[in-house]
């Protein structure tokens, strides 16, 4: 009876708004590989903590004051006086943290698997854009607390405008609405924080989507699923729907996800000073210039570069640099083959390399300039810029594997992977699974399983894991 | 005013403290949930701490429900003057006033443990030493030339410096008690310790709700990952 009423009031909405086409196009007839692994989950964990900057955005809005005058103690007030207002804060800050590096892992999978390649420029134009409103609504939000870090960080990267010839210092002027970091700056701040770039985030979230819709997503093997063979159904071999064997794998990521994000808000909400700086804890003061001023720790691989070069515009032109080239990446990389499973070594070095260095320059930019650091931040910096310039160079040097047919699996086993390193962790996994310890411990939990508690507890889960599915299916 | 900006500058600057302190940090015993403790400390701070510095962040009203204080208590020890029960915790003395008898306003200490960590706060409150150059008398081993007077002398003592030659400059290392106080040391460190604690509840007062209520959180959660993995388990059973 029930489901025939809403049978009805699917079919009537229906009539008016493609609900079903809708539900049906991007889930439930959405095919999608099925070997994504660990590095394909930051994509919805990004749609998550977006959600939760919005929501927890919301209700901190309600109760911050954006004038320089009020907004610490604003601040402090939803920390003490607001109802749950310390979780709120907590959940925002954490979140912004958060995001950055849901994002960097999420950049990371595309170089690792080639997925900005053809034909999915345009998505990551779309997510590189998505990328630079991130870092300018975590910058202008930065500011909001009105701390001294809030306040002397931004003014050392507004200041950056003035190295800008003829126009800069104007522009510097124009940027700020005052001569340095004042009230004006602070509202402006607020309004670009709370409206302007997070419109501008959700359309081009759409667009992102969109886009990954129209092409479908690569896979950690770089193989065209429509291009495949398809069953009866047209439906691709190696394809499965996105609901529900994604959602549901993708919750139980959001869920593990989200205990981290508890064990940090409840736990320890400030990482050491990582999260939320303790030179913040004290109102800005236009008079007193903190001895060290850094940035949050999400943009000091970029301040990096820019204090790695000696001249301020040469430092803001190689910063912009070290963006701009990750734009240009789908038309750096030739490679003929997507993934990294079938490139050679070149560029498994490369990328290694890479890595190291983006690292290494954030470590370094949250230090405070020594002649070593300057250094080594020069040499990362180099190694930075080398790997993307060099890109177009990599495949003439190496020799890329034949693709297989199928997708293979979404994580390589160890016995099928290639190189001296991987025999030597086999056998050193083989020297753990032989000990003592390992095989005590393992026949301890083999004796808990069958504990009548535990085969209790497993019975009860699997009657709601039942339940669920056929409620599911509904 | 810009003298007033350049003395506080130099005052308060954490350079001043971070180059200059050969002597590390001492380890503050800091536990927010030893209420005792707390409440010591806010006798403490009542008594020697807010006739020159705010709390200004908290209200009295919260030390009260926080620390199990009934407004009698409060008004008996905390409250001076007239001031009602939901009003911040602040000093009576007016920010000009502080400028003309220490050269800078006290600061507010509501987030200084936030802001430079309870070590701190407890090494500076132990570390002042007799010194006849400065106004008060005293100088401070982590804060040096800090305006601020030993307003705990009279529990502490007298400590005198320690000075070694260091690249041939006459350097503090250390300081050394000279004449007892009211106080046994081991008395005046826990009476620190009482004041680190107040400071570090004031702070962030939603700690004592935080951290009881995180494992709540995270049992829950790990409760529903155990049945999200359990359930893409069962969904993905027929895939290969």
């Amino acid at each position: 009876m029930a489901s025939e009423k809403a049978k009805a009031l699917l079919n009537w909405l229906d009539e008016r708004l493609p609900v079903t086409k809708f539900w049906n196009d991007q889930l439930v007839k959405y095919y999608v590989p099925k070997n994504f692994n660990f590095f394909y989950f930051f994509g919805s964990l990004a749609l998550l903590v977006l959600v939760n900057q919005i929501l927890t955005g919301i209700f901190l809005t309600m109760h911050y004051k954006p004038a320089a005058e009020l907004a610490f103690d604003s601040v402090e007030y939803i920390m003490r006086d607001v109802d749950y207002g310390w979780l709120l804060r907590y959940m925002h800050s954490t979140g912004a943290s958060m995001f950055f590096i849901v994002i960097y892992i999420h950049m990371f999978r595309a170089i690792f698997y080639g997925s900005f390649k053809k034909p999915r420029e345009l998505i990551w134009l779309f997510g590189m854009t998505l990328f630079l409103l991130l870092m300018a609504e975590a910058f202008m939000g930065y500011l909001l607390p009105w701390g001294q870090m809030s306040y002397w960080g931004a003014q050392v990267i507004i200041s950056l405008f003035g190295a800008i010839p003829v126009i800069g210092e104007d522009l510097a002027v124009w940027v700020r609405g005052d001569y340095v970091i004042a009230d004006a700056t602070l509202n402006r701040f607020f309004a670009l924080h709370v409206i302007g770039i997070p419109l501008a985030i959700l359309m081009l979230v759409v667009f992102h989507l969109v886009a990954l819709r129209t092409t479908g997503s690569s896979n950690p093997d770089g193989i065209e699923i429509k291009k495949q063979a398809k069953d009866e159904n047209g439906v691709p071999v190696d394809g499965i729907p996105f609901h529900p064997y994604y959602t549901v794998k993708d919750l139980y990521a959001a869920v593990v996800f989200l205990i981290v994000c508890s064990i940090i808000i409840f736990y320890m909400p400030e990482v050491g000073g990582y999260f939320l700086e303790h030179p913040n804890f004290e109102p800005a003061n236009p008079a007193a210039t903190p001895e060290h001023i850094q940035p949050v720790w999400y943009f000091t691989p970029f301040y990096s570069v820019l204090r790695a070069i000696p001249n301020k515009l040469g430092g803001v032109m190689a910063m912009g640099a070290s963006i701009v080239l990750l734009f240009l990446l789908p038309w750096l990389d030739r490679s003929p083959v997507k993934s990294i499973r079938y490139r050679g070594g070149i560029f498994k070095i490369a990328l290694g390399l890479f890595v190291v260095s983006f690292i290494g320059l954030g470590i370094l930019g949250t230090k405070p300039v020594t002649p070593t650091a300057t250094a080594f931040a020069r040499v990362f910096t180099i190694i930075y810029f080398a790997f993307l310039l060099l890109m177009p160079f990599y495949p003439r040097l190496e020799k890329t594997k034949p693709i297989p047919e199928r997708l293979t699996e979404p994580v390589i086993p160890l016995s099928k992977r290639e190189g001296r390193h991987w025999r030597m962790i086999e056998r050193g996994l083989d020297a753990v699974r032989t000990s003592a310890f390992y095989q005590n411990t393992k026949a301890r939990l083999a004796a808990v399983e069958t504990h009548p508690y535990y085969q209790n507890v497993k019975a009860r889960l699997s009657a709601a894991i039942e339940w669920l599915k056929t409620y599911g299916s509904k | 005013m810009k003298t007033a900006f350049g003395i506080a500058l130099l005052l308060f600057s954490f350079a001043a403290s971070a180059v200059d302190s050969v002597k590390p940090l001492e380890d503050a015993d800091v536990d927010i949930f030893d209420s005792d403790s707390v409440r010591r400390g806010a006798g403490f701070f009542a008594n020697y701490c807010v006739g020159c510095h705010s709390v200004k962040q908290i209200r009295y009203s919260r030390i009260a429900k926080d620390l199990e204080l009934s407004e009698d208590t409060m008004r008996r020890e905390f409250m001076f003057g007239d001031v009602k029960i939901h009003d911040y915790f602040e000093t009576a003395m007016s920010k000009a006033d502080g400028e003309n008898a220490f050269g800078v306003a006290p600061p507010d200490l509501s987030l200084v443990v936030r802001a430079r960590g309870a070590d701190w706060v407890y090494s500076y409150l132990k570390g002042f030493y007799t010194d006849p150059k400065r106004p008060f008398g005293v100088n401070n081993l982590v804060s040096r030339d800090v305006a601020m007077p030993n307003v705990l002398w009279a529990l502490q003592g007298i400590q005198e410096p320690v000075i070694k030659k260091i690249g041939g400059v006459d350097t503090v290392v250390d300081v050394r008690l000279v004449k007892k106080g009211e106080m046994s040391p081991k008395e005046f460190d826990q009476a620190l310790t009482d004041i680190v604690n107040f400071l570090a509840y004031v702070s962030e007062p939603s700690k004592l709700q935080r951290l009881p209520l995180g494992k709540y959180v995270i049992f829950f959660l790990v409760v529903l990952a155990v049945i999200m993995y359990r359930l893409k388990k069962e969904y993905w059973k027929n895939i290969h």
